[in-house]
């Protein structure tokens, strides 16, 4: 039996790296290699060899990522990348999926349905965004996730002074200013979880607060996959990319809404309510990803 | 900082990681917002109460970590 060498890049193990790593040992023939970014000092440009943490990944067949910073994803995936060695998730798929800008225009242009958005960069120009897409409207970095630093603004007040603290107080990514219409979802939001465009599981993400991110203690519970919602995700999965994606969906008016997609998936509490096991298929995601290339 | 603050009895000396769900031992005298290294996954913990002990991830988390 062929031997295989998994990267597994991490800056914790936390309990979504720990089902992953289980579920890589259950697989015959199959080695887990852990690399801490943190550690990583990996040569670029000139004649030096790999060493260290760089060395043990370059000697891998397939990696999967699961740093926990988004630009340090994007830099290790085109790392990766340059070795020609097939990656969970391609690098132009995380600049897609971590940067709500990018994300909204690849879902535009593929034309999945997503909330009305803007952007714009000073105060004034976000003022007169806000004061068309109404009250109450959502303003997000474009960079960011477990809900952070994401507000909804229900007069033109707080419109006033959360802009200007984005302004004052953050750096240049929170000048560069995302705008969303705010959709009156049913007391939660969907997350799917799709591989190689298949929406193998669903969870609604329950919480009396606007914002329903299970890192901000929101509750999962089992959805059906429905044809709509996996003819959209199948769809949204394509326009950023493909690869293993969470997609995050508002359930509005007028049918579902693509939110967010997320490129390094989280799933350590949709595993019991759903009853799928979400990391053994993402570790078949990723063995299949490296049949596939070679 | 998330929210994975994990309620312990307050008379146990250990405490469920928030991380990893691995026993940590609590020393006497801890207080609070005191940080704890996890053994096994070496997130560090904050304790964020007594009494209940309660331990959430240490206030650390940078501008684009997530998903």
């Amino acid at each position: 039996m062929r031997h295989t060498k998994v990267g597994l890049v991490c800056s914790r193990v936390r309990v979504e790296e720990k089902m992953l790593i289980d579920a890589f040992a259950s697989r015959p023939g199959v080695e887990v290699v852990r690399v801490d970014d943190d550690l990583l000092d990996a040569p670029l440009s000139g004649a030096a060899a790999p060493h260290g943490a760089a060395a043990q990944l370059k000697g891998c067949d397939v990696v999967l990522l699961r740093a926990l910073g988004h630009f340090r994803q994007v830099a290790l995936a085109q790392l990766v990348e340059s070795w020609s060695l097939p990656v969970v998730n391609a690098s132009h798929v995380i600049e897609t999926c971590g940067d709500k800008v990018r994300t909204t225009l690849a879902l535009t242009a593929a034309g999945v349905p997503s909330p009305s958005s803007r952007l714009a960069f000073t105060q004034e120009a976000a003022l007169e965004a806000v004061e068309e897409l109404g009250y109450p409207c959502v303003i997000k970095p474009p960079v960011g996730s477990w809900g952070r630093l994401v507000a909804r603004v229900n007069d033109r007040d707080a419109a006033e002074a959360v802009l200007e603290h984005k302004d004052l107080l953050g750096g240049p990514l929170h000048r560069v200013i995302y705008l969303q219409a705010h959709v009156d979802k049913p007391g939660r939001d969907l997350r799917a979880f799709v591989l190689d465009g298949h929406t193998v599981a669903a969870i609604g993400r329950r919480s009396d607060h606007w914002v329903t991110n299970t890192a901000r203690g929101a509750r999962a519970e089992a959805v059906a996959v429905t044809p709509e919602l996996a003819d959209l995700c199948r769809a949204a999965a394509s326009a950023v990319g493909g690869g293993a994606l969470a997609i995050d969906l508002l359930e509005g008016g007028d049918g579902l809404l693509v939110n967010e997609v997320n490129a390094t998936m989280e799933f350590r509490n949709s595993v019991e309510p759903t009853g799928v096991d979400i990391p053994g298929l993402l570790v078949e995601h990723t063995l299949r990803l490296l049949a596939s290339s070679t | 900082m998330r929210s994975f603050a994990m309620t312990t009895d307050a008379s146990t000396t250990s405490a469920e990681c928030p991380e990893c769900s691995a026993r940590l031992p609590v020393p006497a005298g801890t207080v609070k917002g005191e940080i704890l290294p996890c053994g096994e996954c070496l997130a560090e913990l904050e304790v964020t109460g007594l009494e209940p002990l309660t331990l959430a991830l240490a206030p650390e988390v940078e501008e684009d970590w997530g998903e």
